[in-house]
Protein backbone atom coordinates (compact mmCIF):
# COMPACT_ATOMS: atom_id res chain seq x y z
CA UNK A 1 0.00 0.00 0.00
CA UNK A 2 2.76 2.35 1.04
CA UNK A 3 4.78 1.24 -1.96
CA UNK A 4 1.99 2.06 -4.40
CA UNK A 5 1.01 5.39 -2.91
CA UNK A 6 4.68 6.31 -2.95
CA UNK A 7 4.57 5.70 -6.72
CA UNK A 8 1.62 7.96 -7.42
CA UNK A 9 3.72 11.08 -7.22
CA UNK A 10 6.42 10.00 -9.71
CA UNK A 11 3.76 8.57 -12.01
CA UNK A 12 1.74 11.75 -12.15
CA UNK A 13 4.87 13.88 -12.41
CA UNK A 14 6.19 11.59 -15.14
CA UNK A 15 3.04 12.04 -17.20
CA UNK A 16 3.12 15.80 -16.76
CA UNK A 17 6.79 15.91 -17.67
CA UNK A 18 5.92 13.77 -20.65
CA UNK A 19 3.55 16.48 -21.76
CA UNK A 20 6.39 19.01 -21.78
CA UNK A 21 8.65 16.61 -23.64
CA UNK A 22 5.94 15.93 -26.20
CA UNK A 23 5.45 19.67 -26.76
CA UNK A 24 9.18 20.17 -27.21
CA UNK A 25 9.47 17.18 -29.54
CA UNK A 26 6.46 18.00 -31.70
CA UNK A 27 8.25 20.54 -33.86
CA UNK A 28 11.12 18.14 -34.43
CA UNK A 29 8.69 15.38 -35.34
CA UNK A 30 6.84 17.58 -37.80
CA UNK A 31 9.96 18.76 -39.60
CA UNK A 32 11.34 15.26 -39.78
CA UNK A 33 8.04 13.77 -40.93
CA UNK A 34 7.56 16.26 -43.74
CA UNK A 35 11.07 17.09 -44.90
CA UNK A 36 13.03 14.15 -43.56
CA UNK A 37 15.36 16.63 -41.91
CA UNK A 38 16.72 16.16 -38.41
CA UNK A 39 16.74 19.76 -37.30
CA UNK A 40 19.68 19.74 -34.93
CA UNK A 41 18.94 23.37 -34.13
CA UNK A 42 15.50 22.45 -32.77
CA UNK A 43 16.48 22.46 -29.10
CA UNK A 44 18.13 25.88 -29.50
CA UNK A 45 15.07 27.20 -31.31
CA UNK A 46 12.90 26.10 -28.38
CA UNK A 47 15.29 27.90 -26.02
CA UNK A 48 15.02 30.92 -28.30
CA UNK A 49 11.34 30.84 -27.41
CA UNK A 50 12.32 30.74 -23.73
CA UNK A 51 14.71 33.68 -24.07
CA UNK A 52 12.21 35.72 -26.08
CA UNK A 53 9.65 35.29 -23.33
CA UNK A 54 12.35 36.14 -20.78
CA UNK A 55 13.21 39.32 -22.68
CA UNK A 56 9.61 40.52 -22.89
CA UNK A 57 9.20 39.70 -19.22
CA UNK A 58 12.30 41.55 -18.01
CA UNK A 59 12.08 44.49 -20.41
CA UNK A 60 8.32 45.03 -20.67
CA UNK A 61 7.01 43.10 -17.70
CA UNK A 62 4.79 41.01 -19.95
CA UNK A 63 3.65 37.61 -18.73
CA UNK A 64 5.43 34.83 -20.66
CA UNK A 65 2.22 33.18 -21.82
CA UNK A 66 0.88 36.52 -23.01
CA UNK A 67 4.14 37.18 -24.84
CA UNK A 68 3.29 34.24 -27.08
CA UNK A 69 0.88 36.55 -28.90
CA UNK A 70 4.02 38.03 -30.41
CA UNK A 71 6.37 35.11 -29.84
CA UNK A 72 4.47 32.52 -31.85
CA UNK A 73 3.95 34.63 -34.98
CA UNK A 74 7.57 35.76 -34.71
CA UNK A 75 8.92 32.24 -34.59
CA UNK A 76 6.42 31.22 -37.30
CA UNK A 77 7.90 33.87 -39.59
CA UNK A 78 11.46 32.92 -38.68
CA UNK A 79 10.73 29.27 -39.39
CA UNK A 80 9.10 30.13 -42.72
CA UNK A 81 12.17 32.16 -43.66
CA UNK A 82 14.66 29.51 -42.57
CA UNK A 83 12.98 26.87 -44.73
CA UNK A 84 12.19 29.07 -47.73
CA UNK A 85 15.51 30.87 -48.00
CA UNK A 86 18.06 28.59 -46.35
CA UNK A 87 16.96 24.98 -46.22
CA UNK A 88 15.25 24.80 -49.61
CA UNK A 89 18.50 25.87 -51.23
CA UNK A 90 20.52 23.57 -49.03
CA UNK A 91 18.37 20.58 -50.04
CA UNK A 92 19.26 21.22 -53.67
CA UNK A 93 22.96 21.00 -52.84
CA UNK A 94 23.02 17.69 -51.00
CA UNK A 95 21.31 15.62 -48.31
CA UNK A 96 23.87 16.75 -45.73
CA UNK A 97 23.81 20.46 -46.46
CA UNK A 98 20.59 21.20 -44.49
CA UNK A 99 22.04 19.35 -41.48
CA UNK A 100 25.15 21.48 -41.60
CA UNK A 101 23.07 24.64 -41.90
CA UNK A 102 20.98 23.57 -38.91
CA UNK A 103 24.18 22.95 -36.99
CA UNK A 104 25.34 26.43 -37.90
CA UNK A 105 22.06 27.94 -36.74
CA UNK A 106 22.48 26.08 -33.48
CA UNK A 107 25.95 27.53 -32.88
CA UNK A 108 24.84 31.04 -33.82
CA UNK A 109 21.86 30.89 -31.48
CA UNK A 110 23.86 29.59 -28.53
CA UNK A 111 26.33 32.42 -28.96
CA UNK A 112 23.59 35.02 -29.29
CA UNK A 113 22.04 33.77 -26.06
CA UNK A 114 25.39 33.94 -24.33
CA UNK A 115 26.13 37.47 -25.57
CA UNK A 116 22.79 38.91 -24.53
CA UNK A 117 22.02 36.98 -21.40
CA UNK A 118 25.36 35.59 -20.15
CA UNK A 119 25.91 31.93 -19.26
CA UNK A 120 23.96 32.34 -16.02
CA UNK A 121 20.82 30.29 -15.82
CA UNK A 122 17.53 32.12 -16.23
CA UNK A 123 13.96 31.18 -15.48
CA UNK A 124 10.51 32.46 -16.29
CA UNK A 125 9.52 33.20 -12.74
CA UNK A 126 5.93 34.27 -12.47
CA UNK A 127 3.46 34.29 -9.63
CA UNK A 128 1.83 31.10 -10.82
CA UNK A 129 5.12 29.32 -11.52
CA UNK A 130 5.32 28.52 -7.84
CA UNK A 131 1.71 27.52 -7.28
CA UNK A 132 0.54 23.99 -6.68
CA UNK A 133 -2.79 22.34 -7.08
CA UNK A 134 -4.07 19.36 -5.12
CA UNK A 135 -4.80 16.02 -6.75
CA UNK A 136 -5.91 13.80 -3.90
CA UNK A 137 -2.96 13.52 -1.56
CA UNK A 138 -0.57 14.90 -4.18
CA UNK A 139 0.52 18.47 -4.75
CA UNK A 140 1.30 19.05 -8.42
CA UNK A 141 3.08 22.20 -9.58
CA UNK A 142 0.61 24.21 -11.64
CA UNK A 143 3.01 24.64 -14.55
CA UNK A 144 3.35 20.90 -14.94
CA UNK A 145 -0.41 20.57 -15.34
CA UNK A 146 -0.29 23.47 -17.77
CA UNK A 147 2.33 21.67 -19.84
CA UNK A 148 0.25 18.52 -19.98
CA UNK A 149 -2.97 20.30 -20.91
CA UNK A 150 -1.23 22.43 -23.53
CA UNK A 151 0.39 19.35 -25.03
CA UNK A 152 -3.02 17.72 -25.40
CA UNK A 153 -4.58 20.85 -26.86
CA UNK A 154 -1.77 21.43 -29.36
CA UNK A 155 -1.78 17.78 -30.45
CA UNK A 156 -5.51 17.88 -30.96
CA UNK A 157 -5.40 21.14 -32.92
CA UNK A 158 -2.54 19.92 -35.09
CA UNK A 159 -4.31 16.69 -35.85
CA UNK A 160 -7.50 18.49 -36.82
CA UNK A 161 -5.50 20.92 -38.95
CA UNK A 162 -3.85 18.04 -40.81
CA UNK A 163 -7.19 16.35 -41.37
CA UNK A 164 -9.53 19.19 -42.20
CA UNK A 165 -7.66 21.90 -44.06
CA UNK A 166 -6.23 21.61 -47.55
CA UNK A 167 -2.91 22.95 -46.30
CA UNK A 168 -2.82 20.38 -43.52
CA UNK A 169 -3.75 17.58 -45.93
CA UNK A 170 -1.03 18.76 -48.30
CA UNK A 171 1.57 18.69 -45.51
CA UNK A 172 0.40 15.19 -44.63
CA UNK A 173 0.55 14.10 -48.28
CA UNK A 174 4.00 15.58 -48.85
CA UNK A 175 5.28 13.69 -45.81
CA UNK A 176 3.94 10.38 -47.14
CA UNK A 177 4.94 10.60 -50.79
CA UNK A 178 6.87 13.56 -52.11
CA UNK A 179 6.50 12.74 -55.76
CA UNK A 180 2.80 11.95 -55.66
CA UNK A 181 2.11 15.18 -53.80
CA UNK A 182 3.85 17.15 -56.56
CA UNK A 183 1.53 15.49 -59.05
CA UNK A 184 -1.48 16.65 -57.03
CA UNK A 185 -0.60 20.22 -57.84
CA UNK A 186 0.93 20.78 -54.40
CA UNK A 187 3.72 23.32 -54.28
CA UNK A 188 6.03 21.29 -52.08
CA UNK A 189 8.42 24.17 -51.41
CA UNK A 190 5.62 26.29 -50.00
CA UNK A 191 4.30 23.36 -48.00
CA UNK A 192 7.69 22.71 -46.46
CA UNK A 193 7.96 26.38 -45.48
CA UNK A 194 4.58 26.23 -43.75
CA UNK A 195 5.45 22.98 -41.99
CA UNK A 196 8.70 24.46 -40.68
CA UNK A 197 6.87 27.62 -39.66
CA UNK A 198 4.24 25.66 -37.72
CA UNK A 199 6.98 23.61 -36.07
CA UNK A 200 8.66 26.82 -34.95
CA UNK A 201 5.44 28.34 -33.62
CA UNK A 202 4.95 25.22 -31.50
CA UNK A 203 8.59 25.51 -30.42
CA UNK A 204 7.86 29.04 -29.18
CA UNK A 205 5.09 27.63 -26.99
CA UNK A 206 7.31 24.79 -25.86
CA UNK A 207 10.00 27.30 -24.97
CA UNK A 208 7.67 29.20 -22.70
CA UNK A 209 6.52 25.99 -21.02
CA UNK A 210 10.12 24.88 -20.59
CA UNK A 211 11.13 28.23 -19.14
CA UNK A 212 8.26 28.12 -16.64
CA UNK A 213 9.23 24.60 -15.55
CA UNK A 214 13.03 24.55 -15.52
CA UNK A 215 15.86 27.09 -15.41
CA UNK A 216 17.65 27.40 -18.74
CA UNK A 217 21.05 28.51 -20.04
CA UNK A 218 22.43 29.27 -23.52
CA UNK A 219 23.31 25.60 -23.95
CA UNK A 220 20.08 24.10 -22.63
CA UNK A 221 19.00 23.38 -26.19
CA UNK A 222 21.27 20.39 -26.42
CA UNK A 223 19.93 18.15 -23.64
CA UNK A 224 16.38 18.96 -24.72
CA UNK A 225 17.22 18.15 -28.33
CA UNK A 226 18.44 14.77 -27.15
CA UNK A 227 15.21 14.16 -25.22
CA UNK A 228 13.13 15.36 -28.17
CA UNK A 229 15.02 13.06 -30.48
CA UNK A 230 14.40 10.18 -28.10
CA UNK A 231 10.69 11.02 -27.99
CA UNK A 232 10.38 11.23 -31.77
CA UNK A 233 12.31 8.06 -32.44
CA UNK A 234 10.46 6.16 -29.73
CA UNK A 235 7.04 7.35 -30.80
CA UNK A 236 7.62 6.65 -34.43
CA UNK A 237 8.70 9.11 -37.03
CA UNK A 238 5.90 11.19 -38.44
CA UNK A 239 3.26 10.26 -35.89
CA UNK A 240 1.67 12.96 -33.73
CA UNK A 241 0.11 10.38 -31.44
CA UNK A 242 3.47 8.63 -31.24
CA UNK A 243 5.19 11.84 -30.18
CA UNK A 244 2.70 12.23 -27.34
CA UNK A 245 2.99 8.63 -26.14
CA UNK A 246 6.75 8.75 -26.59
CA UNK A 247 6.85 11.80 -24.37
CA UNK A 248 4.81 9.99 -21.72
CA UNK A 249 7.07 6.95 -21.80
CA UNK A 250 10.25 8.95 -21.44
CA UNK A 251 8.76 11.20 -18.78
CA UNK A 252 7.57 8.19 -16.78
CA UNK A 253 10.84 6.32 -17.28
CA UNK A 254 12.70 9.34 -16.00
CA UNK A 255 10.60 9.94 -12.88
CA UNK A 256 10.22 6.28 -11.98
CA UNK A 257 13.89 5.67 -12.67
CA UNK A 258 14.74 8.58 -10.44
CA UNK A 259 12.36 7.29 -7.78
CA UNK A 260 13.92 3.84 -7.64
CA UNK A 261 17.53 4.54 -8.53
CA UNK A 262 18.13 8.17 -7.62
CA UNK A 263 18.26 11.35 -9.69
CA UNK A 264 21.64 10.66 -11.25
CA UNK A 265 20.25 7.56 -12.94
CA UNK A 266 17.00 8.99 -14.21
CA UNK A 267 18.03 9.92 -17.76
CA UNK A 268 19.99 6.70 -18.08
CA UNK A 269 16.89 4.69 -17.23
CA UNK A 270 14.85 6.69 -19.72
CA UNK A 271 17.29 6.04 -22.56
CA UNK A 272 17.71 2.38 -21.70
CA UNK A 273 13.94 2.01 -21.97
CA UNK A 274 14.07 3.74 -25.37
CA UNK A 275 16.77 1.32 -26.47
CA UNK A 276 14.80 -1.71 -25.31
CA UNK A 277 11.62 -0.62 -27.06
CA UNK A 278 13.45 0.18 -30.29
CA UNK A 279 15.17 -3.18 -30.27
CA UNK A 280 11.77 -4.86 -30.19
CA UNK A 281 10.09 -2.40 -32.53
CA UNK A 282 12.60 -0.47 -34.64
CA UNK A 283 10.03 1.71 -36.36
CA UNK A 284 8.94 3.13 -33.04
CA UNK A 285 5.66 2.61 -31.21
CA UNK A 286 3.47 4.14 -33.91
CA UNK A 287 5.93 4.42 -36.75
CA UNK A 288 5.14 3.63 -40.36
CA UNK B 1 -15.23 17.38 -66.22
CA UNK B 2 -17.09 18.33 -69.41
CA UNK B 3 -20.12 16.57 -70.79
CA UNK B 4 -20.61 14.75 -74.07
CA UNK B 5 -20.93 17.87 -76.17
CA UNK B 6 -17.20 18.43 -76.37
CA UNK B 7 -15.51 19.46 -79.59
CA UNK B 8 -13.95 16.20 -80.67
CA UNK B 9 -12.31 17.59 -83.80
CA UNK B 10 -8.78 16.34 -84.04
CA UNK B 11 -7.02 19.49 -82.93
CA UNK B 12 -3.64 19.45 -81.25
CA UNK B 13 -3.76 19.39 -77.47
CA UNK B 14 -0.14 18.68 -76.67
CA UNK B 15 2.86 19.18 -78.92
CA UNK B 16 6.27 18.00 -77.84
CA UNK B 17 8.90 19.25 -80.28
CA UNK B 18 12.38 17.82 -80.49
CA UNK B 19 13.16 17.66 -76.79
CA UNK B 20 16.40 16.51 -75.17
CA UNK B 21 16.10 15.60 -71.50
CA UNK B 22 18.90 14.74 -69.13
CA UNK B 23 18.54 12.70 -65.97
CA UNK B 24 21.49 13.68 -63.83
CA UNK B 25 24.42 13.64 -66.20
CA UNK B 26 22.89 11.08 -68.50
CA UNK B 27 20.78 11.82 -71.59
CA UNK B 28 17.40 10.11 -71.35
CA UNK B 29 15.55 11.60 -74.32
CA UNK B 30 16.94 12.41 -77.76
CA UNK B 31 15.01 14.78 -80.08
CA UNK B 32 11.68 13.36 -79.02
CA UNK B 33 8.59 14.73 -80.74
CA UNK B 34 5.02 13.64 -80.17
CA UNK B 35 1.60 15.08 -80.82
CA UNK B 36 -1.52 14.41 -78.82
CA UNK B 37 -4.87 15.26 -80.36
CA UNK B 38 -7.87 16.31 -78.33
CA UNK B 39 -10.17 13.46 -77.45
CA UNK B 40 -7.88 10.61 -78.41
CA UNK B 41 -6.43 7.72 -76.45
CA UNK B 42 -2.73 7.63 -77.21
CA UNK B 43 -0.33 4.85 -76.23
CA UNK B 44 3.36 5.36 -75.53
CA UNK B 45 4.95 1.94 -75.82
CA UNK B 46 8.42 0.70 -75.05
CA UNK B 47 10.55 -1.54 -72.89
CA UNK B 48 12.21 -0.53 -69.63
CA UNK B 49 14.58 2.41 -69.94
CA UNK B 50 13.09 3.38 -73.29
CA UNK B 51 12.45 6.86 -71.94
CA UNK B 52 8.68 6.72 -71.82
CA UNK B 53 8.36 7.52 -68.13
CA UNK B 54 10.92 10.30 -68.53
CA UNK B 55 8.77 11.79 -71.27
CA UNK B 56 5.72 11.70 -69.02
CA UNK B 57 7.65 13.30 -66.17
CA UNK B 58 8.86 16.03 -68.49
CA UNK B 59 5.32 16.79 -69.64
CA UNK B 60 4.30 16.95 -65.96
CA UNK B 61 7.07 19.40 -65.16
CA UNK B 62 9.06 17.09 -62.88
CA UNK B 63 11.88 17.42 -65.39
CA UNK B 64 12.60 20.06 -67.98
CA UNK B 65 13.97 19.75 -71.51
CA UNK B 66 17.34 21.35 -72.21
CA UNK B 67 16.40 21.62 -75.87
CA UNK B 68 13.09 21.82 -77.72
CA UNK B 69 9.71 22.79 -76.39
CA UNK B 70 6.41 21.49 -75.08
CA UNK B 71 3.15 23.24 -75.90
CA UNK B 72 -0.20 22.53 -74.28
CA UNK B 73 -3.29 24.11 -75.84
CA UNK B 74 -0.96 26.52 -77.60
CA UNK B 75 0.90 27.59 -74.44
CA UNK B 76 4.58 26.88 -73.88
CA UNK B 77 4.84 24.77 -70.72
CA UNK B 78 8.46 23.66 -71.08
CA UNK B 79 9.75 25.49 -68.01
CA UNK B 80 6.73 25.36 -65.70
CA UNK B 81 6.69 23.85 -62.21
CA UNK B 82 4.65 20.69 -61.66
CA UNK B 83 1.94 22.49 -59.69
CA UNK B 84 1.41 24.97 -62.54
CA UNK B 85 1.01 22.10 -64.96
CA UNK B 86 -1.70 20.52 -62.82
CA UNK B 87 -3.45 23.92 -62.76
CA UNK B 88 -3.47 23.93 -66.56
CA UNK B 89 -5.36 20.64 -66.63
CA UNK B 90 -2.69 17.97 -67.04
CA UNK B 91 -2.86 15.20 -64.45
CA UNK B 92 -0.44 12.29 -64.14
CA UNK B 93 -1.30 8.96 -62.58
CA UNK B 94 2.23 7.86 -61.60
CA UNK B 95 3.60 4.36 -61.93
CA UNK B 96 3.84 2.18 -58.88
CA UNK B 97 0.37 3.07 -57.57
CA UNK B 98 1.64 5.86 -55.39
CA UNK B 99 -1.26 6.16 -53.01
CA UNK B 100 -0.91 8.04 -49.76
CA UNK B 101 -0.82 4.92 -47.63
CA UNK B 102 -1.75 6.43 -44.27
CA UNK B 103 -4.78 8.28 -45.56
CA UNK B 104 -8.21 6.82 -46.23
CA UNK B 105 -9.53 6.30 -49.75
CA UNK B 106 -11.68 9.42 -49.41
CA UNK B 107 -8.77 11.49 -48.06
CA UNK B 108 -6.65 10.38 -51.02
CA UNK B 109 -9.38 11.52 -53.39
CA UNK B 110 -9.88 14.82 -51.59
CA UNK B 111 -6.22 15.75 -51.77
CA UNK B 112 -6.50 15.10 -55.51
CA UNK B 113 -8.65 18.20 -55.76
CA UNK B 114 -5.98 20.36 -54.09
CA UNK B 115 -5.52 22.75 -56.99
CA UNK B 116 -7.71 25.82 -56.65
CA UNK B 117 -9.84 25.31 -59.73
CA UNK B 118 -10.64 21.75 -58.79
CA UNK B 119 -11.73 22.54 -55.25
CA UNK B 120 -15.09 23.99 -56.24
CA UNK B 121 -15.76 20.91 -58.38
CA UNK B 122 -14.85 18.48 -55.65
CA UNK B 123 -18.24 16.99 -54.90
CA UNK B 124 -19.19 16.59 -58.58
CA UNK B 125 -15.87 14.98 -59.42
CA UNK B 126 -16.15 12.69 -56.42
CA UNK B 127 -19.53 11.50 -57.68
CA UNK B 128 -18.05 10.78 -61.11
CA UNK B 129 -15.15 8.85 -59.60
CA UNK B 130 -17.54 6.78 -57.48
CA UNK B 131 -19.62 6.03 -60.59
CA UNK B 132 -16.54 4.85 -62.46
CA UNK B 133 -15.19 2.87 -59.53
CA UNK B 134 -17.99 1.87 -57.15
CA UNK B 135 -15.58 -0.13 -55.01
CA UNK B 136 -13.88 3.12 -54.01
CA UNK B 137 -17.14 4.41 -52.61
CA UNK B 138 -17.63 1.19 -50.68
CA UNK B 139 -14.11 1.39 -49.25
CA UNK B 140 -13.94 5.16 -48.87
CA UNK B 141 -13.22 5.08 -45.12
CA UNK B 142 -10.54 2.38 -45.35
CA UNK B 143 -6.84 3.13 -45.16
CA UNK B 144 -5.46 3.18 -48.67
CA UNK B 145 -2.70 0.73 -47.89
CA UNK B 146 -5.27 -1.98 -47.10
CA UNK B 147 -6.62 -1.99 -50.66
CA UNK B 148 -5.69 -4.64 -53.22
CA UNK B 149 -3.40 -3.80 -56.12
CA UNK B 150 -6.25 -3.34 -58.55
CA UNK B 151 -8.21 -1.19 -56.10
CA UNK B 152 -5.16 0.96 -55.45
CA UNK B 153 -4.77 1.49 -59.18
CA UNK B 154 -8.41 2.58 -59.35
CA UNK B 155 -7.75 4.92 -56.44
CA UNK B 156 -4.81 6.64 -58.10
CA UNK B 157 -6.75 7.01 -61.34
CA UNK B 158 -9.69 8.45 -59.39
CA UNK B 159 -7.33 10.74 -57.52
CA UNK B 160 -5.88 11.91 -60.82
CA UNK B 161 -9.38 12.74 -62.03
CA UNK B 162 -10.12 14.82 -58.94
CA UNK B 163 -7.85 17.61 -60.20
CA UNK B 164 -10.39 18.24 -62.96
CA UNK B 165 -8.01 17.52 -65.84
CA UNK B 166 -8.54 17.80 -69.57
CA UNK B 167 -5.52 15.58 -70.20
CA UNK B 168 -4.75 12.44 -68.20
CA UNK B 169 -1.37 10.72 -68.24
CA UNK B 170 -1.10 7.15 -66.98
CA UNK B 171 2.27 5.54 -66.30
CA UNK B 172 2.31 1.74 -66.51
CA UNK B 173 -1.01 1.13 -64.84
CA UNK B 174 -1.09 -2.56 -65.73
CA UNK B 175 2.03 -3.66 -63.87
CA UNK B 176 1.26 -6.60 -61.62
CA UNK B 177 -2.46 -6.66 -62.33
CA UNK B 178 -4.54 -9.61 -63.53
CA UNK B 179 -6.10 -9.42 -67.02
CA UNK B 180 -9.62 -9.32 -65.63
CA UNK B 181 -8.73 -6.28 -63.50
CA UNK B 182 -7.07 -4.68 -66.52
CA UNK B 183 -10.21 -5.13 -68.58
CA UNK B 184 -12.07 -3.10 -65.98
CA UNK B 185 -9.42 -0.39 -65.98
CA UNK B 186 -9.28 -0.06 -69.75
CA UNK B 187 -13.07 0.08 -69.77
CA UNK B 188 -12.84 2.94 -67.29
CA UNK B 189 -10.37 4.73 -69.59
CA UNK B 190 -12.91 4.59 -72.40
CA UNK B 191 -15.56 6.01 -70.08
CA UNK B 192 -13.14 8.76 -69.05
CA UNK B 193 -12.56 9.61 -72.69
CA UNK B 194 -16.33 9.84 -73.18
CA UNK B 195 -16.32 12.61 -70.61
CA UNK B 196 -14.06 14.67 -72.82
CA UNK B 197 -10.67 13.88 -71.27
CA UNK B 198 -7.76 13.13 -73.57
CA UNK B 199 -5.67 10.17 -72.46
CA UNK B 200 -2.03 9.22 -72.89
CA UNK B 201 -1.00 5.92 -71.35
CA UNK B 202 2.45 4.41 -71.10
CA UNK B 203 2.81 0.66 -71.40
CA UNK B 204 5.28 -2.13 -71.96
CA UNK B 205 2.71 -4.54 -73.37
CA UNK B 206 2.59 -3.81 -77.10
CA UNK B 207 -0.26 -6.11 -78.03
CA UNK B 208 -2.67 -4.82 -75.38
CA UNK B 209 -1.73 -1.20 -76.01
CA UNK B 210 -2.45 -1.47 -79.70
CA UNK B 211 -5.87 -2.89 -78.82
CA UNK B 212 -6.82 -0.08 -76.49
CA UNK B 213 -5.44 3.06 -78.10
CA UNK B 214 -6.29 5.07 -81.22
CA UNK B 215 -2.70 5.97 -82.03
CA UNK B 216 0.64 4.98 -80.60
CA UNK B 217 4.28 5.99 -80.38
CA UNK B 218 6.92 3.33 -79.88
CA UNK B 219 10.10 4.34 -78.08
CA UNK B 220 13.49 2.70 -77.77
CA UNK B 221 16.47 3.95 -75.74
CA UNK B 222 15.24 7.52 -75.52
CA UNK B 223 14.01 7.98 -79.06
CA UNK B 224 10.70 7.66 -80.88
CA UNK B 225 11.18 4.94 -83.44
CA UNK B 226 7.66 4.39 -84.80
CA UNK B 227 4.33 6.14 -84.70
CA UNK B 228 0.92 6.00 -86.29
CA UNK B 229 -2.60 4.67 -86.06
CA UNK B 230 -2.74 1.36 -84.26
CA UNK B 231 -4.21 -0.42 -87.26
CA UNK B 232 -1.24 0.67 -89.35
CA UNK B 233 1.26 -0.23 -86.66
CA UNK B 234 -0.14 -3.69 -86.24
CA UNK B 235 0.58 -4.40 -89.90
CA UNK B 236 4.09 -2.97 -89.95
CA UNK B 237 6.83 -5.56 -90.44
CA UNK B 238 9.14 -4.10 -87.80
CA UNK B 239 6.44 -4.24 -85.18
CA UNK B 240 5.46 -7.76 -86.09
CA UNK B 241 9.07 -8.94 -85.93
CA UNK B 242 10.22 -7.06 -82.86
CA UNK B 243 7.17 -7.37 -80.67
CA UNK B 244 5.03 -10.19 -81.92
CA UNK B 245 7.85 -12.53 -82.80
CA UNK B 246 6.53 -13.09 -86.29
Amino acid sequence: MGFLSGLSSPIVMGLMLGGLYALIALGLSLVFGVMKLINVAHGDLVIFGSYFAYATMTIFGVDPILSLVVGMPLLFAIGFGIQKFLMSRAFKISMEAPLIIAFGISIILQNIFQIFWSPLSRGLTTSYALKFFALGPLRIPLVHLLNFVLALVVMFLLREFMRRTYLGRAINAASQDRRASLLMGINNERIYAFAFAIAMAIAALAGVCLGLTFPFTPVSGIPFLVVAFGVVVLGGLGSIKGTFIGGMVIGLAQTLGGHFLGTTAQMLVAYIIVLIILTMRPQGLFGR
Amino acid sequence: MEGADVDMSQEMLLKVSDIDVFYGGFQALWEVSIEVRTGEILALIGANASGKSTLLDTISGLMHPVKGRIEFAGEDISTLDPFNIVDLGISQVPEGRRIFPDMSVLENLIIGSYNRKARSQREQNLKVVYELFPILKARRKQMARTLSGGEQQMLVIGRGLMSDPTFLLLDEMSLGLAPIVLNGLYGALKAIREKGITILFVEQNVRRSLMEADRAYIMETGRVVLSGNVSDLREKEEVKKAYFGV
